[in-house]
């Protein structure tokens, strides 16, 4: 085995965290440690960032850690947990299948995502080209998270894991996007935030409850 | 055979019989020191073992042979499992007669053996507890055996000493799929030594135990052979541990008689920090419902599995 520098063995590192933490959302039934695993996956984004900011030397790239600073670890947890008090909505409902079997489709995906990344880390001339199929992971995880969950609160949160997890994979593949997208995304993601804490409130008010199966009463009969 | 490796292999046998109960009485003297209990001595376990071996056995009039060899075949596969461990040096020349997949194999042996005699003499108790057992084994194997797997991949075979051998020789590096599997590899040992989440070790007659309902019906010698076969079987547990995930100090050729001689005080060393490290676990933690146990081994599976997969696309 070539040994690797040590900033890219930290990398590494913060990328197998993000891929357990992945794991961790996927099998967490309690709505409020899910938004404190989102805080933690943020951080070590930005943890991910600086080491690579630092390696490249690109400026930007500390803008952008700064952003995500701020945005994914402070932001919206804190946005999520307030709306978690206002709202009420502590738990999930058991998830639609059981947390082992979750797991296991997990592993699957994994699997998947680790073969459909290395004909693009193959291309790719990053240094960190590796921890492609990670970020691939960790997007796939998030949405077969906001597929097994009923409630919409923990549907959101997988969500912003998923923006995540899109996230390390630019940077994986290209060390970020340009300045102009990342401020964008960012800023479509905050505001998303915002009108879905307003939906929250409408749907609540419609059905009840944040149970999202509600909705499909909305359906015409015949 | 060089005389070396045979002392090595004769001390490993030796040390892991007499200093199992010991690592088990620390444990227990930890444990009660954080329950602000006064800890009984670290000599109790020893006393335990004095005191059945000095009574009389008394069988079930239904008991077959199977029920009387059974201590004996646990406690025999106990110690061979110890004799192919690197605990304390890696020069052993039995280890070349099983490598790791078999010593999970030696594992199961016991597991079987001791389910079979506990279901020997028909009682509830003990037909419940072998039950039990048999669903924690079938779930903790594969997760064990992912584990090894993956310190195989690491280091390109799997004899347990060459393991041990390679890794401590590795250049120091982060390993995320070593740090997975020896998490992983925690919760096997917690669950396959009847530990806290799983099973408490403190307690008798209580619905939810499943070591001790296996041994119910053993007394005097067989039930003395037992309890010291699951003394070693911590005692191996813990030393596996330390051959995949802190496997430096163990002797070997190159480091000659003195390196072995190192190696003993080390050893105790590391049995102390992880004996206190497992008591400050299991207080910390409470016992999971029955049903809950397949999720908690399936965690530990998952982990070996990630391990194994974060091995294969970044340390590759």
């Amino acid at each position: 085995m070539h040994p690797l520098p040590f900033s890219l063995q930290l990398l590494n590192a913060c990328a197998a965290l993000l891929l357990l933490l992945s794991f961790a959302m996927l099998s967490q039934r309690r709505t409020v440690n899910l938004v404190n695993l989102l805080a933690v996956q943020g951080s070590l984004l930005v943890i991910a960032t600086l080491i690579v900011a630092w390696r490249t030397g690109q400026p930007h790239l500390y803008v952008s850690a700064l952003l995500t600073l701020a945005l994914k670890v402070f932001a919206l947890p804190m946005l999520l947990h307030r709306l978690i008090r206002r709202l009420n909505v502590w738990w999930d409902t058991e998830p639609v299948i059981n947390p082992s079997g979750t797991m296991l489709i997990g592993l699957l995906v994994v699997v998947f995502s680790f073969g459909l990344a290395q004909p693009i880390s193959a291309v790719a001339d990053t240094a960190i080209r590796s921890t492609l199929g990670i970020a691939i992971a960790v997007i796939l995880l998030s949405f077969l998270a906001m597929i097994t969950r009923r409630k919409a609160m923990s549907q959101v949160v997988a969500f912003l894991s998923m923006e995540n997890g899109l996230f390390f994979g630019a940077m994986s593949a290209t060390y970020g996007m340009p300045m102009v997208v990342e401020l964008g995304v960012a800023l479509d993601v905050l505001v998303a935030m915002l009108v879905l804490g307003v939906f929250f409130f409408q749907i609540r008010e419609q059905f009840d409850s944040l149970d999202l199966y509600h909705l499909e009463s909305l359906k015409e009969r015949d | 055979m060089t005389p070396l490796a045979a002392t090595t292999q004769l001390l490993e046998i030796v040390g892991a019989a007499l200093a199992a109960p010991a690592f088990l009485g620390w444990v227990n003297q930890c444990r009660a020191w954080l329950q602000n209990r006064r800890a009984p001595s670290l000599m109790q376990p020893y006393r335990g073992l004095r005191k059945l071996l000095n009574k009389d056995a008394i069988l079930a009039t239904n008991a077959s042979p199977l029920f009387r060899a059974a201590p004996y075949v646990v406690f025999a596969t106990m110690l061979v499992a110890a004799a192919i461990i690197p605990s304390m040096g890696t020069g052993l020349p039995m280890s070349t007669a099983a490598d790791g997949i078999a010593l999970v194999g030696l594992l199961a042996t016991a597991r079987v053996f001791l389910s079979l005699a506990a279901m020997d003499v028909g009682t509830a108790f003990g037909t419940l507890g072998a039950r039990r057992e048999m669903m924690v084994g079938f779930l903790a194997e594969p997760a064990l055996l992912m584990v090894l797997f993956v310190a195989a991949m690491l280091s390109r075979t799997t004899s347990l000493p060459l393991i041990a051998e390679t890794l401590a020789g590795q250049a120091p590096a982060l390993y995320p799929s070593l740090a997975f599997t020896a998490v992983a590899f925690l919760l096997v040992m917690l669950a396959e030594n009847a530990r806290l989440p799983i099973d408490n070790p403190a307690t008798h007659l209580e619905l939810t135990m499943i070591h001790e309902a296996m041994i119910l019906e053993y007394s005097a010698r067989h039930l003395a052979l037992m309890e010291w076969a699951a003394a070693l079987k911590l005692f191996n547990y813990a030393c596996i541990g330390f051959a995949l995930f802190v496997p430096w100090g163990a002797g070997n050729e190159a480091s000659g008689p003195i390196g072995l001689l190192l190696a003993v005080p080390l050893l105790a060393i590391k049995l102390a920090i992880a004996g206190a490290a497992l008591a400050l676990l299991e207080i910390l933690s409470a016992k999971l419902r029955v049903f809950r146990a397949p999720e908690f081994l399936a965690t530990a599976f998952l982990l070996a599995v990630l391990g194994l997969l974060v091995h294969l696309l970044l340390e590759t």
